[in-house]
């Protein structure tokens, strides 16, 4: 029998904010999206204070200022870098291990059957505790979709202690009594409109899907819920995605920081977005065979004249050179670009990847040796990790970059950037 | 969003077809050299890494500049860089990192009969016993430091 771990950080960016800065022990902290727009991780503190997820920062900053909850701006260099070590650490538990999003995984742990499996979840708690300082929950259970549930009620505190559940020693009465006290939308997979739509069939409760009829299901919903049926039974449909292909596309978009009207700084911004989607190109060691380039207004303020355009263009040559990448992407914006409008995002998107050592230079090579524009960007990325990205860049971007996202609450990267160090008073 | 094939004259570039017949030739990273092998290759061992000295559990370490003097007596310097590994077990005589009323701290651990102070290598400065109401957090055992020179 398979038997699954889902690991999930508690409060995650929030957890990561208070690690490294000791002024915040026991302070209310919210984390905000892109451009500090909404909260979207909030320490145990905010949430008892019942701040919901998703609340638009202005609408809350009059009372955040009040309870003296500190915000934060996305800080994705730090999240990222300790969302990764959580993986290192978990992957010497199990050497199957799907990395499901920033803050979760799914650890296969079947055939580990002579050990305690809820002693085991508690040795991960701790060590990811000791060595990271994050707090984790643990669920365990046959099948991924119930591992989620049951680490859904380690963390409620519904079942199992001290934030391990392990739904694989607990009794058929244990759990039917479980189940019927969990809200249908809590399983993994049942968003609020399929929720919704299941409570008009009178099936509100795990309980109450876990016994629903699966051909019904499948012809009233999909296959895919029907899945989940039969995954809440105990039946494993779902494996470990474990290996993580190169990726097909690699795309690069942000909205901005404040409304550009002009062509001239949108082709900066795209070229900038370039840039950094060509660096990913290049560490995967791919070259791209086509550029998309989309730029449109801001769909949410609907009285103002809206405009979205898109282009892909094939390139002559498959390519990782940022300066002729930056060069096709500023003829797309020239294309696309309409005047009178505002402009609220834009994007770029790398497809038709191929690995680099298949590649053919051609007769119009643009007057661009493959193997001198290797050795540039090669030296380009190494004087940008050192340095710092966008020391050295192509004077397409610009200078100064005014459209660039908001982050004004915004940590050091206190594990990521030399100038951002947290510094220790030996006082 | 499939590419424009069709009609990249749009953007008014020249484009080979997108069926031309392709030929992949790999392209040899190495070099092919005739002269006389280096007698040293048997002996070729790997550069010293300063990671690999300074560093054993990567994953659970993190660096923190230091700022102040009351630790020179351990030979801890202002503008010093501190390897902190936080799955080093603190014990009485460590030098550690700390989180005291908010405050972050480099301090030599004293845990001895039941009595917990951070106590400085410098004797200006007095020892932090810690009692009652105070907050304290060992963050992580400092293993090492680094420094590197203005030229």
């Amino acid at each position: 029998m398979a038997i699954f771990a889902l690991v999930d950080c508690n409060n995650f960016y929030a957890s990561c904010e208070k690690l490294f800065n000791p002024k915040l022990a026991n302070k209310p902290v919210v984390v905000l999206s892109n451009n500090d727009g909404c909260v979207v991780a909030r320490s145990a503190e905010v949430k008892a204070l019942g701040i919901p997820m998703g609340v638009p920062w202005f609408k809350i900053e009059a009372q955040a200022r009040q309870c003296g909850i500190v915000a934060f701006s996305s800080n994705y260099a730090l999240y990222a870098d300790m969302s990764n070590r959580v993986v290192e650490v978990l992957s010497l538990f199990s050497p199957n291990l799907e990395v499901y999003s920033i803050d979760e995984s799914f650890l296969d742990v079947s055939g580990f059957g002579d050990l305690n499996l809820v002693e085991y979840g508690m040795e991960m708690r701790q060590k990811v505790q000791e060595w990271l300082g994050l707090a984790v929950c643990v669920g365990i259970a046959p099948t991924k979709t119930l591992a989620k549930l049951a680490n859904h009620c380690a963390k409620k505190g519904m079942a199992g202690s001290d934030g391990v559940c392990d739904f694989t020693v607990m009794s058929d009465a244990q759990l039917t009594q479980l189940f019927s006290g969990i809200d249908v939308g809590e399983v993994w997979g049942v968003g609020r409109k399929i929720a919704a739509r299941l409570q008009q069939l009178g099936i509100s409760t795990v309980l109450q899907l876990r016994s629903a009829d699966t051909a019904m299901i499948s012809a009233r919903f999909s296959v895919v819920l029907e899945r989940t049926v039969c995954e809440l039974r105990g039946v494993s449909c779902l494996d470990l995605a474990e290996i993580v292909p190169d990726k097909q596309q690699i795309m690069c978009s942000r909205s901005f920081g404040q409304y550009v009207y002009s062509g001239k700084e949108l082709e900066a911004i795209v070229a900038s977005y370039i840039a950094r989607a060509a660096e990913k190109l290049r560490t995967q060691d791919s070259l791209a065979g086509a550029l998309m380039v989309f730029i449109r207004t801001n769909p949410f303020s609907p009285h103002e004249p809206q405009y979205q355009r898109a282009l892909t263009l094939p390139l002559p040559n498959a390519t990782a050179d940022t300066r002729l990448l930056v060069n096709w992407g500023s003829k797309i914006v020239r294309q696309i670009f309409r005047a009178g409008y505002a402009y609220q995002k834009a994007g770029v998107m790398l497809s038709e990847l191929r690995p680099r050592v298949m590649a053919q230079d051609t007769l119009f090579n643009n007057g661009v040796d493959l193997r001198r524009s290797q050795q540039v960007m090669a030296t380009m990325d190494m004087v940008n990790q050192r340095w710092g990205r966008g020391t050295m860049r192509t004077a397409a971007e610009g200078v100064t970059k005014s459209w660039q996202m908001k982050r004004q609450r915004l940590s050091p990267g206190y594990t990521t950037d030399w100038d951002g160090l947290p510094v220790v008073s030996a006082v | 969003m499939s590419p424009d094939r069709q009609n990249p004259s749009k953007v008014g570039l020249f484009v080979p077809l997108a069926d031309a017949p392709k030929l992949f030739i790999p392209l040899s990273p190495a070099k092919v050299s005739a002269g006389f092998p280096s007698p040293a290759a048997d002996y070729q061992d790997k550069r010293l890494d300063i990671n690999e000295y300074l560093i054993r559990n990567p994953v659970s370490t993190f660096f923190f500049p230091v700022q102040g003097d009351s630790m020179e007596g351990a030979e801890i310097f202002d503008g010093d860089i501190l390897v902190v590994d936080r799955s080093v077990k603190a014990r009485h005589g460590h030098i550690v990192v700390a989180f005291v009323d908010g405050e972050r701290l480099v301090k030599r651990l004293y845990h001895r009969a039941g009595r917990v102070a951070l106590v400085a290598a410098n004797s200006i400065y007095p020892a932090l016993e810690i009692m009652g109401e105070m907050e304290l957090t060992i963050w992580g055992v400092v293993i090492g430091k680094f420094k590197r020179m203005s030229l």
